[in-house]
C-alpha cells in the first residue's frame, strides 16, 4: 500500500466487456448502448422480464447476432466479428435456454459435441472425469438418448456439454427454466462448485431470488437499457428489485391468471 | 421359369435397381438434412457421373463396348478409377454447386435456393447435351459376362458387383455419420443447427460436406448404372433420380438408414410390379405409392414429424 494511504489501483481483470453495444433486429432496439463488465472468477447474472434484451446478450456474447455497435473484449481482445466457432476455441462455452441437447445422440455423444473444437488425448478424458465426477446421473445415463432424459438430467448434460469445451467463461440461459424446484436447487449447487472451480458465469435467470443467493454482482436489463446494477447483496435490498424481482412475482403471476 | 423362378428373378433384378436408388436417394436425404433443402441439380451430378465413368474407361483404359474382357488387376484398375474419378469429380461439382451457387442464397427465404438446384440441373443437362450429344452411348463393361443359375433364375456378376459396391459405400457412409467427427457435427446439425453452431461447428464446412458425400455417391451411382444397363445418356437422370427421390421420401427425408431402406424398396416394387401388373404401370405403381406414403405416413417410414423450426 503507498504510504498516503490510499489503495494502489490495478487495472481491472475483467474477462468479458460490453462497450456500447448497440444491437438491433431491423427496425427493433434490443440492446441500448449497453456496457457490462465481468471480472475473471465472478458469477454475474441479468436480470430482468421478457424481451428486455437478455437472450439478445447471450446471442451477442457467442456472436448469433452481430452487435451494430460497440465492441464486445474477451480475454482483453476484441471478438465482436468472430465467428461463434472461434469464441468457443477461445473459451466461451453456451448453457442453452431451453437446455438444447441433440435428443437423438447419446448423452455421451452429446458431451463429444461439447468438445468439438477440444482434442482427443488425455485432455478429453480429464474433461470428461470432471463432468461424471460433478454428475454421477449422468455417467449413468451416458448410452441413453439425451431426448429420453427429463428435464433435471437434460439441464446436467447441458452444463456438462458446456464444460467439455474448457471454458473460462460459460454464459448460461435461464439454467433453472422448467425445472422442478428440488433440481433448481441441485443445479445452482453445480453452478456455485463450478465456479469454485474457477469458471467465469455470466447467467440469465428469471428466478431472481435464487439468481442473487448465488452470484456476486447483478445488471438488471429493461427495455435493452441496463437501468441498475450493483452488488447482489445490494440488489437483495434494493426496494425496486424486491418489488420487481423477488416475492411481488407470484403477486403479478396470480394476477395475470384471474385477469384471463 | 416357374413363378418361383420368376419371382426369383425379379427380387436379384429388384436388389439392383434398389440399390442403385439407394445410393442416390442418400445425396437428397444428407442435403435435406442438413439444410431442408431439395436439391434438384442431384438428378443431373448422377448423369454427369455416368458420363466421367464412361469417358475414364475410353479414354483412360481404351474399352469400348462389352467385348474386351479384363481380369485381375486390370480390371479392378479400370473400374477402380473410373468409380474414383467420378466419385470426386461429381464431389467435386456438388461443393461447387454449394458455394457459388447455393451459399450467396443461404439468407433468402422461399424457394429461391430450390429453384436454383432446377436451374443447375438444366445447365448439367445441356453441358452435357452440346459435348457428348443426345444419342444413347455405349457404356464399356470389361466384366466377364459370367452368370450363375439359381433354378431358373440368373444372376450375373455384374449384378453382385452392384451390390457389392453399394454394401461398401453404403457401409463406410454409415460409419463415417456415426463415427468421425465430422459425421457427429452433421448429424447434430441436422438436428439442431443453431445449437450445434454454439458448440463450435462451422455449419459451413458441415453444409459443404453433405454436398461433396451425396453427389461422390451419385458419381458412383452413375458408374453402376452404366455397368447395369450398357448406357449412359444424357437423360437418364430424370427417371433415376425421381426414383432416388421418391425413396428418399419414403424412407423418410433426412434419414440416412431410412434412404437405402427405401431405395431397396423401390427398387424391388418397380421391378416386382413390372412382373406382375406389367413394366407399363411400374411409374404409376411408384409415384402412387409416393401419394399413399405422403397421406398416411408424411413423415416417411423411418422419419419422425419435426416441429416446426421458426
Amino acid at each position: 500500500m503507498p504510504a498516503d494511504g490510499s489503495t494502489m489501483v490495478l487495472p481491472p481483470d475483467f474477462l468479458l466487456e460490453f462497450k456500447g453495444i448497440n444491437t438491433y433486429y431491423g427496425d427493433l432496439h434490443a440492446l441500448k448502448n449497453v456496457n457490462y463488465e465481468i471480472v475473471r472468477g465472478e458469477i454475474v447474472c441479468l436480470l430482468g422480464g421478457n424481451a428486455c434484451g437478455k437472450s439478445t446478450t447471450m446471442k451477442t456474447i457467442m456472436g448469433v447476432v452481430r452487435p451494430a455497435t460497440g465492441t464486445v473484449i474477451f480475454d482483453g481482445k476484441p471478438i465482436e466479428t468472430l465467428p461463434t466457432s472461434e469464441r468457443v476455441r477461445r473459451g466461451i462455452a453456451p448453457v442453452l435456454e431451453a437446455r438444447r441437447l441433440f435428443p437423438r445422440m447419446s448423452v455421451y455423444e452429446n458431451l463429444e459435441m461439447g468438445a468439438y473444437t477440444q482434442k482427443r488425448g488425455p485432455q478429453f478424458n480429464e474433461d470428461l472425469e470432471r463432468v461424471y465426477s460433478l454428475f454421477p446421473r449422468v455417467k449413468e445415463r451416458r448410452a441413453q438418448l439425451a431426448g429420453t432424459l427429463s428435464g433435471g438430467e437434460q439441464q446436467m448434460v447441458a452444463i456438462g456439454r458446456a464444460l467439455m469445451a474448457r471454458p473460462r467463461l460459460i454464459c448460461m440461459d435461464e439454467p433453472s427454466m422448467g425445472l422442478s424446484p428440488l433440481y433448481v436447487e441441485q443445479v445452482f449447487d453445480i453452478i456455485q462448485e463450478i465456479n469454485r472451480q474457477g469458471t467465469t458465469i455470466f447467467m440469465v435467470e428469471q428466478n431472481a431470488s435464487m439468481a442473487l443467493s448465488i452470484a456476486h454482482r447483478a445488471y438488471v436489463l429493461q427495455t435493452g437499457m441496463v437501468v441498475l446494477s450493483g452488488t447482489a447483496a445490494e440488489l437483495r435490498e434494493n426496494e425496486d428489485i424486491k418489488q420487481a424481482y423477488l416475492g411481488e412475482m407470484q403477486v403479478d403471476a396470480t394476477a395475470k391468471m384471474s385477469a384471463a | 421359369m416357374t413363378t418361383g423362378d420368376l419371382f426369383l428373378q425379379q427380387l436379384i433384378n429388384g436388389l439392383s435397381l434398389g440399390s442403385m436408388y439407394a445410393l442416390l436417394a442418400l445425396g437428397f436425404t444428407l442435403v435435406y438434412g442438413i439444410m431442408e433443402l431439395i436439391n434438384f441439380s442431384h438428378f443431373n451430378v448422377f448423369m454427369v457421373g455416368a458420363m466421367i465413368a464412361m469417358l475414364t474407361l475410353q479414354w483412360g483404359f481404351g474399352l469400348y463396348g462389352q467385348d474386351v474382357v479384363l481380369t485381375g488387376l486390370p480390371l479392378i484398375l479400370s473400374l477402380g478409377t473410373a468409380m474414383l474419378l467420378s466419385m470426386v469429380l461429381c464431389g467435386g461439382i456438388g461443393v461447387s454447386i454449394e458455394r457459388f451457387l447455393l451459399r450467396p442464397l443461404r439468407q433468402v427465404k422461399g424457394p429461391a435456393a430450390m429453384i436454383t438446384t432446377i436451374g443447375v440441373s438444366y445447365v448439367l443437362f445441356n453441358v452435357i447435351l452440346l459435348t457428348i450429344g443426345s444419342d444413347s452411348k455405349n457404356f464399356p463393361n470389361p466384366l466377364a459376362p459370367i452368370a450363375f443359375h439359381i433354378g431358373g433364375a440368373v444372376l450375373r456378376l455384374k449384378e453382385i458387383l452392384i451390390w457389392v459396391i453399394s454394401l461398401v459405400l453404403m457401409g463406410g457412409l454409415t460409419y463415417f455419420v456415426q463415427y468421425t467427427k465430422i459425421g457427429r457435427a452433421m448429424r447434430a446439425t441436422a438436428q439442431d443447427p443453431e445449437a450445434a453452431r454454439m458448440m463450435g461447428v462451422e455449419v459451413d464446412r458441415v453444409v459443404m460436406m453433405s454436398f461433396f458425400l451425396g453427389s461422390a455417391l451419385a458419381g458412383a451411382c452413375g458408374m453402376v448404372f452404366g455397368l447395369y444397363y450398357n448406357l449412359a445418356k444424357v437423360d437418364i437422370g430424370f427417371a433415376a433420380g425421381l426414383r432416388a427421390f421418391t425413396a428418399a421420401v419414403l424412407g423418410g427425408i433426412g434419414n440416412v438408414p431410412g434412404a437405402m431402406l427405401g431405395g431397396v424398396l423401390i427398387g424391388l416394387i418397380e421391378s416386382l410390379s413390372g412382373q406382375v401388373i406389367g413394366t407399363a404401370w411400374s411409374d404409376v405403381v411408384i409415384f402412387g405409392l409416393l401419394v399413399l406414403v405422403l397421406v398416411f405416413r408424411p413423415a416417411g417410414l423411418l422419419g419422425r414429424i419435426a416441429p416446426n423450426k421458426s
